[in-house]
């Protein structure tokens, strides 16, 4: 199983991560972060193949996978 | 042992640049300091260094940008309308603290005014220029031998306190062919120059900007800025003075100067005492010495290519303790010793 | 456990100014792995323009410096022309590289200096709200095209790879995008080459990046993504544009 290592507050919800996973396993948190961003979450760590696609797309460099 | 011969003012500057250590070098071409940019198009080859004939006077300006960030002494030089358009690029350089060699051989204006030898653009080299509070270190040479020589100072002043220099010279110096020597000039440098980028190897990153958008932050380098501005000024007043103990002072530099002299002869032959005060630093003016005279003489004339630009400065280091009379003639017309002697007798 | 994906070394851990979903910050990311992948992180100097990436400097983890608008090409030519063997790149947006700094542009690609250009092509001023860019395109509203642009008022968008590549010092010239994570890994492969022209000595090398605003677009980010695939790459068309090496 893979590691994803969000960094929550780096992370401005802009959401280009949840509309490329191939797997449809990111989601918005009900949380925000301290800047006032609803951050992202992986829904079923389990599901994930560490693709790495969700990190190719990311513009803030908020995600760190490990296999 | 060196001997004198025979060269023209933009060529003296040139070599005396190359002398001095210049490493890079870029330009566009206006009259009349075309013969400054093509001496060094050769020159510059021959001694393997950077020599780029830039796409305007814009890009010049920031090549010398670039290459100064790189370390390397870098000039660029030009006449009054390429000028202007270098008042941007030395704003960011004074502003990132960068040091860098301006020459504005100066032609009349304003707009393309024509191309004769002028001292109409003082205001633009002593006062900034550009946007923001800075000051340019702006050098007037007064004669070929000095348009040789002046170049290793320039290069020195601005790479002590990292700010660009200008060489205010004039069209008339420029063009004219003196016999000059070719003293040794010394290139000395800091060798300290821990600012500068040419790649982070064996140390932190750097980062050279002037945008300081922090609290606070701007308002600090501004102070920093200015604490550098009155140390030079305390530090780098330069000038000539001709004989001390005259009534009458005249006040003048670079062509201007030239005149002076021829006038100060012709005076003395009659037996008025007529002296002078030739600035070497236009920024700084050497106001303590004119406060000093001030104190001495009876009155004070400047004699500009102009509409009385320096005359201001002189009367705010005077400060109303003795008269300041002008004369000048704008518009790339030159004033003679015969109508400088006619302005001394209505003092 | 292996470290699949992270922060390239050549990035700072300074957190990025820009907008949610501007491209701008995935270039950063793949300008500092190309850096690293190629080992000149220590000889590389970038050129921050004045812009939306004016801040790129606190974001690289190299030497950056500034550079006033439009002026990056000609502060390159400076730095590269005195250390030949320094890497050397411009980082530009449109309004910077395409409108006020378009003489340094087509004067250091004909020169054909070995530096790389990065280009960034949202077709709008970001850092200023959203005017129109030279690469706005046709219709495209702006807070100074509010009707629309109109091309008997402002004239055409400017297709900059196409227009350099007719100049003899320009090697290498790219148009890729950023709006999904295969054209973010096509955009990579072209950085990589752009650098790799450099390193050869090869001459001039520039890659064009289509990226979405949404903030200034007024779109949401699935909608600037819809823009950038529908409009924005019916124009301005994805591809190699010019590769000299290969002749």
């Amino acid at each position: 199983m893979p590691k994803i290592i969000i960094a929550q507050n780096k992370c401005k919800g802009c959401e280009l991560c949840i509309l490329t996973c191939p797997k449809k396993n990111i989601r918005l948190s009900q949380k925000m972060n301290k800047k006032g961003f609803h951050y992202i979450e992986i829904i079923d760590p389990d599901k994930c193949n560490a693709c790495g696609l969700c990190f190719q797309v990311c513009p803030d460099v908020a995600i760190e996978i490990w296999k | 042992m060196t001997t004198k011969r025979l060269m023209k003012g933009n060529e003296a500057l040139g070599e005396g640049a190359i002398q001095a250590g210049c490493g890079a070098y870029f330009g566009y071409p206006i009259t009349p300091q075309n013969e400054l940019t093509e001496y060094m198009s050769r020159r510059m080859l021959e001694e393997n260094r950077v020599f780029i004939q830039s796409e305007s006077e814009l890009a010049a300006i920031n090549m010398v940008f670039g290459a100064s960030v790189a370390g390397a002494r870098a000039m660029t030089s030009s006449s009054s309308p390429g000028v202007s358009l270098k008042q941007e690029g030395l704003s960011y350089m004074a502003g990132c603290e960068l040091p860098g060699l301006v020459v504005n051989v100066q032609r009349g204006g304003p707009g393309l005014g024509n191309i004769s030898g002028s001292q109409a653009d003082y205001f633009q080299a002593v006062k900034g220029g550009g946007h923001g509070d800075y000051h340019l270190i702006v050098l007037t040479p007064g004669s070929v031998q000095e348009l040789y020589e002046m170049p290793a100072l320039a290069f020195s002043l601005s790479e002590k306190y990292r700010t660009p220099a200008m060489i205010l010279t004039d069209g008339i110096l420029a063009q004219m062919q003196e016999p000059m020597e070719a003293v040794k000039i010394d290139t000395t440098r800091d060798e300290n120059r821990d600012w500068i980028l040419d790649g982070c190897k064996g140390r932190a990153p750097r980062k050279i900007r002037s945008l300081l958008m922090e609290e606070g932050a701007l308002e600090a380098h501004n102070r920093h800025l200015q604490d550098k501005y009155n140390l030079i000024k305390t530090q780098e007043q330069r000038y000539q003075l001709i004989n001390e103990q005259a009534e009458i002072m005249l006040v003048a530099y670079g062509i201007s100067a030239r005149v002076c002299y021829t006038a100060i002869q012709e005076a003395n032959k009659k037996g008025a005492k007529l002296g002078l005060l030739r600035p070497l630093t236009v920024w700084p003016f050497p106001e303590k010495i004119l406060q000093e005279l001030a104190l001495k003489v009876k009155a004070f004339l400047v004699v500009e290519l102009n509409a009385g630009q320096m005359v201001e400065d002189v009367k705010l280091a005077v400060n109303g303790k003795t008269p300041v009379h002008f004369y000048g003639r704008a518009g790339g017309a030159c004033v003679t010793p015969g109508e400088i002697l006619k302005e001394i007798e209505k003092i | 456990m292996k470290k699949l994906f992270s922060k390239p070394e050549s990035l700072t851990d300074t957190d990025h100014k820009y907008c949610p979903g501007c491209g701008h910050g995935i270039v950063h990311r793949l300008v500092a792995e190309v850096i690293d992948e190629l080992g000149i992180r220590e000889k590389t100097i970038g050129i921050a323009p004045v812009g939306c990436a004016v801040f790129a400097y606190d974001y690289w983890n190299f030497d950056v410096t500034e550079a006033s608008h439009g002026r990056p090409p000609a502060v390159a030519t400076g730095i590269k022309r005195f250390l030949p063997d320094r890497v050397v790149f411009t980082y530009q947006g449109d309004g910077d590289l395409a409108a006020i700094g378009m003489a340094e542009t087509i004067h250091a690609a004909n020169r054909g200096e070995n530096i790389t250009v990065i280009f960034i092509n949202n077709a709008i001023y970001g850092m200023t709200t959203g005017q129109m860019a030279p690469t706005s395109l046709l219709g495209m509203k702006t807070t100074t095209s509010p009707f629309g642009r109109d091309p008997k008022l402002a004239g055409y968008p400017i297709r900059v790879g196409e227009l350099l590549s007719t100049l003899e010092g320009t090697t290498f010239l790219a148009r890729c995008a950023v709006d999904s994570a295969k054209h973010v890994l096509d955009a990579k492969k072209a950085i990589k080459k752009a650098f790799e022209v450099q390193l050869a000595g090869k001459g001039y090398s520039m890659v064009e990046i289509l990226s979405q605003c949404p903030p200034n677009w007024k779109k949401s980010v699935p909608e600037s993504l819809e823009y950038v695939r529908k409009e924005m790459m019916s124009y301005f068309p994805l591809g190699v544009i010019k590769d000299k090496t290969k002749a």
